[in-house]
């Protein structure tokens, strides 16, 4: 097993935490991992990234060339990785800000209106939890006992923000499977 | 202590604290402010001394102090903060002084950027300021082997009594990965006593003088050839190296730090096309290690050297292998970093070659 996860969005929009919940789960079931974020001159509203690796063998490249999973939080994310996804891979489109279509016909790609299911819930904060929660819906890559605790590593002195966080990360699960059955009742 | 999820930077501080640093001093620059903030933490926790210098200039004078009293003493920084230190460099390896240099190396030349970079190679390997001297360099490629190394360079410190660079690049220092700080060598991390410390005159007989100027060139001769008999002897001792699918290669890669990562990756590329490909990573780049390329030169078709600089490590590369193969090169600089389908495509080139 070797996920390899961009996530990428604006600055504010939680992306380097998301990679982290997925990193710190992936170490915690005892999987090999590596976090690498774009550093550089950025901060709210620029743009941002890190790169994810969760697999059973030790991690080579810490950079993802062909990724097997890309998070777009928003537009010129999903235009800058669309193309580096492996065939068959999966792409997660935050489409209450992304309102282009995606171009790739050869992958998985789901539109989740993040932003408004977390305004739904009441913080827009909280749309990177609702993504980790679709994501894990869809792919099977490390335990849910491992998620959880991982929030609470992250979210390490600011732990009122973890009940919320989590619910979140069960909304966007909930969403993934009301579609899958949706899918099925068709 | 379970695995932690750190960055290199972090990762570099807490193994030195592990290793009974208790000095550091620096000043921050990007990308290895991440050290500077851990040690600003955590040596007041643990007793220690953190100083932020007015300048780099300063900071590596204050080693060259506290070195000098036999503290284990820790100092890091970014290629142009290296730049400006060297002067420093020179007169504590002159003065035979043990301490740990950090450099986490980003795109020059002058100011240049803040990405990944590895053109300090030269600066690294072959001197740096003035004077016959060198230092030990050891280039970690993981997170864990930053750990290691770190609390290993301490160690080769006072034994030579020269300063140890840890040389990584900016990738490595903000990337995180688990760290298992148990596996570690305790053994390394306990500090030997250092009659030659000026910690005052005590019971001595006579005062401790730690100095770099000589004036008698005979002497100052004399100095110079008992600082290269260690070197001498950390050539044979200090040699580190991890050899790759070396056995049935066609063509090995020759690359270090977090690029021979990405040309392991590109190995992997390569096996599917049947193509057979090697890997040597130096991880001592002073001393380089010779014997991989003694093993390996007379059944390989080349080498190619990779590098996120011009062509800096070929040339030791070249040496070791002193004409008897051809040695191709590879290399994105400003910090852009080589990609594997990209090493690919040179290795498909050689192999198209005669």
């Amino acid at each position: 097993m070797e996920e390899r996860i961009i996530f990428a969005g604006f600055g504010g929009q939680g992306i380097m935490s998301m990679g982290l919940i997925m990193s710190y789960a992936g170490m915690m079931d005892g999987k090999n991992v590596s976090w690498l974020p774009s550093y550089g001159p950025e901060m709210r509203g620029g743009t941002a990234n890190c790169h994810v690796t969760i697999s059973d063998e030790p991690v080579g490249s810490p950079i993802i060339n062909e990724a097997t999973v890309v998070v777009a939080m928003n537009r010129p994310s999903l235009e800058k990785y669309e193309q580096d996804i492996v065939k068959g891979g999966l792409l997660l489109i935050n489409s209450s800000l992304i309102t282009i279509e995606h171009k790739r016909r050869d992958i998985e790609v789901y539109r989740i209106p993040t932003n408004d299911i977390a305004n739904q819930l009441g913080n827009l904060k909280v749309a990177n939890s609702i993504m980790i929660g679709v994501l894990m819906g869809l792919k099977n890559m490390i335990s849910e006992a491992a998620i959880k605790i991982s929030f609470g590593k992250v979210f390490e002195g600011k732990e009122n923000l973890i009940p919320l966080n989590i619910k979140a990360y069960e909304r966007g699960k909930e969403f993934i499977s009301s579609i899958s059955s949706q899918l099925v009742a068709r | 202590m379970a695995k932690v999820l750190m960055k290199g930077n972090e990762a570099l501080a807490e193994a030195a604290i592990q290793a009974g640093c208790r000095h550091y001093f620096g000043y921050p620059i990007t990308p290895q402010n991440e050290v500077t903030a851990y040690m600003a933490k955590r040596m007041p926790e643990v007793g220690g001394v953190f100083l932020q210098a007015e300048s780099e200039v300063s900071a590596i004078n204050m080693v060259y102090g506290a070195g000098g009293a036999g503290a284990r003493v820790l100092i890091t920084s970014s290629s142009p903060g290296i730049s400006l230190m060297q002067e420093g460099i020179s007169y504590i390896a002159g003065a035979e002084v043990p301490c740990v240099i950090a450099n986490i190396m980003r795109g020059g030349p002058g100011l240049g950027g803040i990405q990944p970079s590895q053109s300090d190679y030269f600066q690294a390997t072959k001197g740096g300021g003035h004077g016959d001297y060198k230092l030990i360099v050891l280039a970690p490629s993981t997170i864990q082997e930053m750990a290691e190394l770190v609390q290993q360079a301490f160690h080769i410190a006072d034994k030579y009594r020269n300063p140890v660079m840890i040389l990584g690049d900016g990738m490595l220092g903000q990337m995180m990965e688990p760290v298992d700080f148990d596996i570690l060598k305790k053994e390394e991390n306990k500090i030997e006593e250092k009659p030659w410390a000026t910690t005052g005159k005590g019971t001595r007989n006579k005062r401790n003088i730690i100095n770099s100027l000589e004036l008698d060139p005979q002497i100052l001769e004399k100095h110079n050839i008992e600082i290269f008999k260690k070197y001498q002897k950390a050539a044979k001792e200090e040699v580190r190296y991890e050899m790759t699918n070396c056995e049935e290669a066609e063509i090995i890669l020759v690359a270090y730090g977090t690029i021979a990562r990405v040309a392991k990756n590109a190995i992997e590329i390569a096996k599917r096309e049947n193509i057979k490909v090697g890997l040597i990573r130096p991880i001592s780049l002073w001393p380089f290690p010779e014997e991989p390329f003694k093993k390996t030169k007379d059944h390989v078709k080349a080498y190619l050297t990779i590098e996120m600089s011009m062509g800096q490590m070929i040339e030791d590369v070249k040496i070791a292998v002193n004409g008897q193969k051809e040695v191709y090169f590879y290399g994105r600089v400003g910090g852009m970093v080589p990609e594997p389908m990209a090493i690919l495509e040179e290795i498909k080139k050689i192999r198209g070659k005669k």
